[in-house]
């Protein structure tokens, strides 16, 4: 029964969603108000129904009724709770109607907090909504639906790939389409703006925050999947240029670029098609990113389904979008106003540029992770791109872009003056300049990366806190009047602040693991101990261990330094009887300026294991410079100067009321 | 600078930056694209050795020799046609089995050993890479659900 009322409330939303399309396109277009409003009731009703089908998905998991063909194929009775719960989204039908799900979530959001914005933009903005939204639910009605009964029903589920029973992973897809999703949100501003026939100011200001909102969704849900790429996969590396991981990572590096050029739309109203361009083309990344990903095109834990109706119908809903977008983006954008010229010294100049290395670095990633693809479409042979390609090209983009993020934000809008930058900047310059030469120096010379990037990592960290120390005078004024000043100045710049920081603590994390990472891979007996930079490991031996819906080969490694015993390390090799297969479960200790990191292998009958080791240096810092600069990016979400009304902008003379 | 040769300026470092992007692209895609092989051109062509390749398909039954002091393994990887002698040193993954699709990279030496320094296995059980359906298609050995192309 709760599975019909899912179904039935699935249809409904798909009802809304076309009536949310029609509304919120034809009324401005009619100039019916009436018309246009119809969108904000659909769009919360849709939100409504789409929360309730997917209630009803996960209460179909969580009870494990067998009866529904996704249940059945997806879980088992055994399963422990959280994983029958995430099990829902750890599908392709369930992920699908997650999906659709976010966007009507996302939809509501508008229509609920959209109250500042023309009524004409607002409906437009929904429109756009309504209609990707029709795309995805005939999607999910017609080829994924995840309400399909089987019958006669199992007497137990298939199970779920253990791979994906971990906890790392039951937030990471969440994550990862609220930050997707949200940028279909952007996207549908971008086309209600090139309906609308106009970019403005207060139209950046606008988008901003969701910009912002989505992008942070998004750096969190990339680094959770790193992170349990990290951990689960047993390799020691927390990023592999993987397909899958680039999919995610494009629509990351051109949102980052919108983020940016939204405040220069917003500033100074230059980069107006340019912006909308960006706005676009993430949203578009993030589609192909899922079709990438769902559709087994790729091989990977990711690729959960791959019947070739579904992808036709994906691969023609992505078409439309994309292709409708960028032909009416083709059409409309070059009789926008062109914006205002700027000097090349200065803030918007500064930004420009980070923009122009953020597109060149998502088109090489683009290029290398389709080429293949391509490739082997046209009948050409079968290839791989590895992980060199990604660092040769990636690499030298970047270092720029960091070299450019600890000034950039020293730079007056406008004209600046270079000189006045750089003497502000001096300490942070020559603090960055001596750190790096010392790191070169301990490295003997023989490489310059590792110095570059821990350089740069403290020259980014030092010209934020100049920056922010010098616009709140600390130390130049009484202690008073620098609270007074911290306290007034705008959440976005400390969001910006808070955002740039949490990047240099990455680029010092990404650095050191891949320059320092000790590596030791040996086969060890009980009693046998290994020396790993400056830590001793004794292996003790392996025993067996029951869990829930595993059995576990349990490792038990003694880590100590000197004397002093650190920790007592449990890697686990888990044989899931149910699914019949096996996982490595790494064990981790960290002391967040380094893990010991301990992957236990299959023995070899006579009681010597195969036994991997790492050192990892800094790792930790990655996914916490993450969190830090996805929390930098809320702030700026927050800030007040988002949320001024319709009329603080340019006065829009044709709203249409 | 008038308005129009600052567009011109911003648009020429864009080309810049761009002929720079593809400059490293090009290079970076020359040396790091790796081809994929099938045991049966591995074992027919010469003009592989000492070139970095992808080689696809089923690890031979009782074909899979561990060493005792060391991790690691050396194993024939066949598509029933032919068949290459593979040495490994590193863990394997938890799905490496005999008899099952294995992707190895690797380099194959002039003694005719391939020497892989990373081998994949499947996902799951009822998984397999589609390298291995396609080297087992390619050797006319493929018994799955859909015909060979």
């Amino acid at each position: 029964m709760i599975v019909e009322t899912g179904h039935y409330a699935l249809i409904l939303a798909l009802a809304l969603a076309v009536a949310q399309s029609v509304g919120g396109l034809f009324g401005p277009a009619r100039r019916s108000a009436r018309l246009g409003a119809l969108a904000d009731s659909a769009a919360l009703g849709q939100a409504v129904f789409a929360s309730l089908a997917f209630g009803a998905l996960v209460a179909a998991h969580v009870t494990s009724d067998f009866s529904v063909a996704n249940v059945a194929s997806n879980s088992h009775s055994s399963k422990p709770m959280l994983y029958k719960v995430a099990g829902a989204w750890g599908n392709h039908e369930g992920s699908m109607a997650f999906w659709v799900l976010i966007l009507a979530l996302f939809g509501a959001a508008v229509a609920a907090f959209g109250g500042n914005l023309p009524a004409s933009l607002r409906a437009r903005v929904l429109g756009v909504q309504g209609a990707i939204g029709t795309g995805f639910l005939a999607f999910v009605l017609f080829t994924s639906n995840p309400f399909a009964r089987v019958f006669p029903p199992p007497l137990d589920g298939k199970g779920l790939n253990p791979l994906l029973q971990d906890p790392g992973l039951a937030f990471h897809p969440p994550f990862l389409y609220l930050g997707y999703v949200g940028f279909s949100v952007t996207f549908a501003f971008a086309v209600a703006a090139l309906l609308e026939g106009r970019v403005d100011a207060a139209w950046a200001r606008w988008v901003r925050p969701w910009a912002l909102a989505a992008w942070s969704f998004l750096t969190i849900g990339i680094a959770l999947g790193s992170w349990w790429a990290y951990y689960e996969l047993g390799w020691g590396g927390f990023w592999f240029w993987d397909p899958v991981e680039n999919a995610s990572f494009l629509p990351w590096l051109i949102g980052t670029a919108l983020v940016h050029s939204a405040i220069v739309c917003e500033r100074r109203g230059a980069l107006k098609s340019w912006t909308v361009l960006l706005a676009i083309l993430a949203f578009s990344l993030s589609l192909i990113g899922t079709f990438l990903v769902r559709s087994g095109v790729l091989t990977s834990v990711h690729a959960f389904a791959s019947d070739p109706e579904r992808g036709v119908f994906i691969l023609a809903l992505i078409a439309a979008t994309v292709g409708g977008s960028l032909a009416l983006y083709a059409w409309r954008a070059p009789r926008m106003a062109p914006g205002g010229t700027f000097e090349p010294i200065s803030r918007e100049g500064a930004l420009v540029v980070n923009n122009l290395l953020l597109a060149t670095a998502a088109a090489t990633v683009f290029l290398g992770t389709l080429y293949p693809l391509f490739l082997e479409a046209l009948g050409g042979e079968k290839i791989s791109v590895g992980a060199p390609y990604f660092d040769a090209t990636f690499v030298p983009l970047a270092l720029p872009l960091f070299l450019l993020m600890g000034v950039g934000p020293s730079l007056a809008w406008k004209r600046a003056d270079a000189r006045a930058a750089f003497v502000r900047l001096r300490f942070a310059a020559a603090l960055a300049g001596a750190v790096a030469l010392v790191v070169l120096a301990i490295e003997g010379g023989a490489r310059i990366l590792p110095a570059l990037g821990i350089g740069l990592s403290v020259w980014i960290a030092a010209g934020v806190a100049v920056d922010l120390a010098e616009r709140i005078k600390l130390f130049s004024a009484p202690f008073a009047q620098t609270l007074g000043r911290a306290r007034h100045l705008p959440l976005g710049r400390w969001g910006m602040a808070t955002a740039h920081l949490g990047a240099a603590i990455v680029v010092a994390g990404v650095t050191a693991s891949s320059a320092w990472q000790t590596e030791k891979i040996q086969m060890m007996r009980a009693g046998d101990a290994v020396d790993l930079t400056g830590y001793r490991v004794v292996f003790e031996g392996v025993g067996e261990v029951p869990g829930p819906n595993y059995i576990a080969e349990r490792g038990t490694f003694r880590v100590s330094r000197g004397s002093r015993e650190i920790a007592m390390l449990l890697p686990e090799r888990r044989t899931y009887p149910v699914e019949r297969q096996q996982t490595t479960e790494a064990a981790i200790h960290t002391t967040w300026l380094a893990d010991i990191y301990i992957v236990i292998g299959e023995g070899d009958g006579t009681g010597a294991h195969a036994a991997r080791l790492y050192y990892n240096p800094l790792v930790p810092w990655i996914w916490l410079g993450a969190v830090i600069a996805a929390f930098g990016g809320a702030l700026a979400a927050a800030d007040r100067r988002a949320r001024t009304p319709a009329t603080a902008g340019a006065p829009d003379a044709r709203i249409v009321i | 600078m008038t308005p129009k040769r600052r567009r011109l300026t911003l648009a020429l470092v864009a080309l810049v930056m761009l002929a720079c992007a593809a400059a490293l692209m090009l290079r970076a895609l020359e040396r790091n694209i790796v081809f994929f092989v099938t045991p049966t051109e591995l074992a027919a062509e010469n003009s592989r050795i000492n070139q970095r390749v992808r080689l696809g398909g089923l690890v031979e039954e009782g074909s899979v020799l561990r060493s005792a002091d060391a991790p690691g393994a050396a194993f024939f990887v066949t598509d029933g046609v032919a068949r290459v002698g593979v040495s490994y040193s590193g863990i394997l993954p938890d799905l490496f089995r005999e008899g099952q699709g294995v992707v190895v990279e690797g380099v194959l030496g002039m003694d005719g050993v391939f020497v892989a320094d990373r081998v994949l296995a499947k996902h799951d059980e009822t998984y397999m890479p589609p390298e291995v359906a396609e080297a087992l298609k390619r050797a006319g050995q493929w018994r799955g659900a859909e015909p060979a192309p």
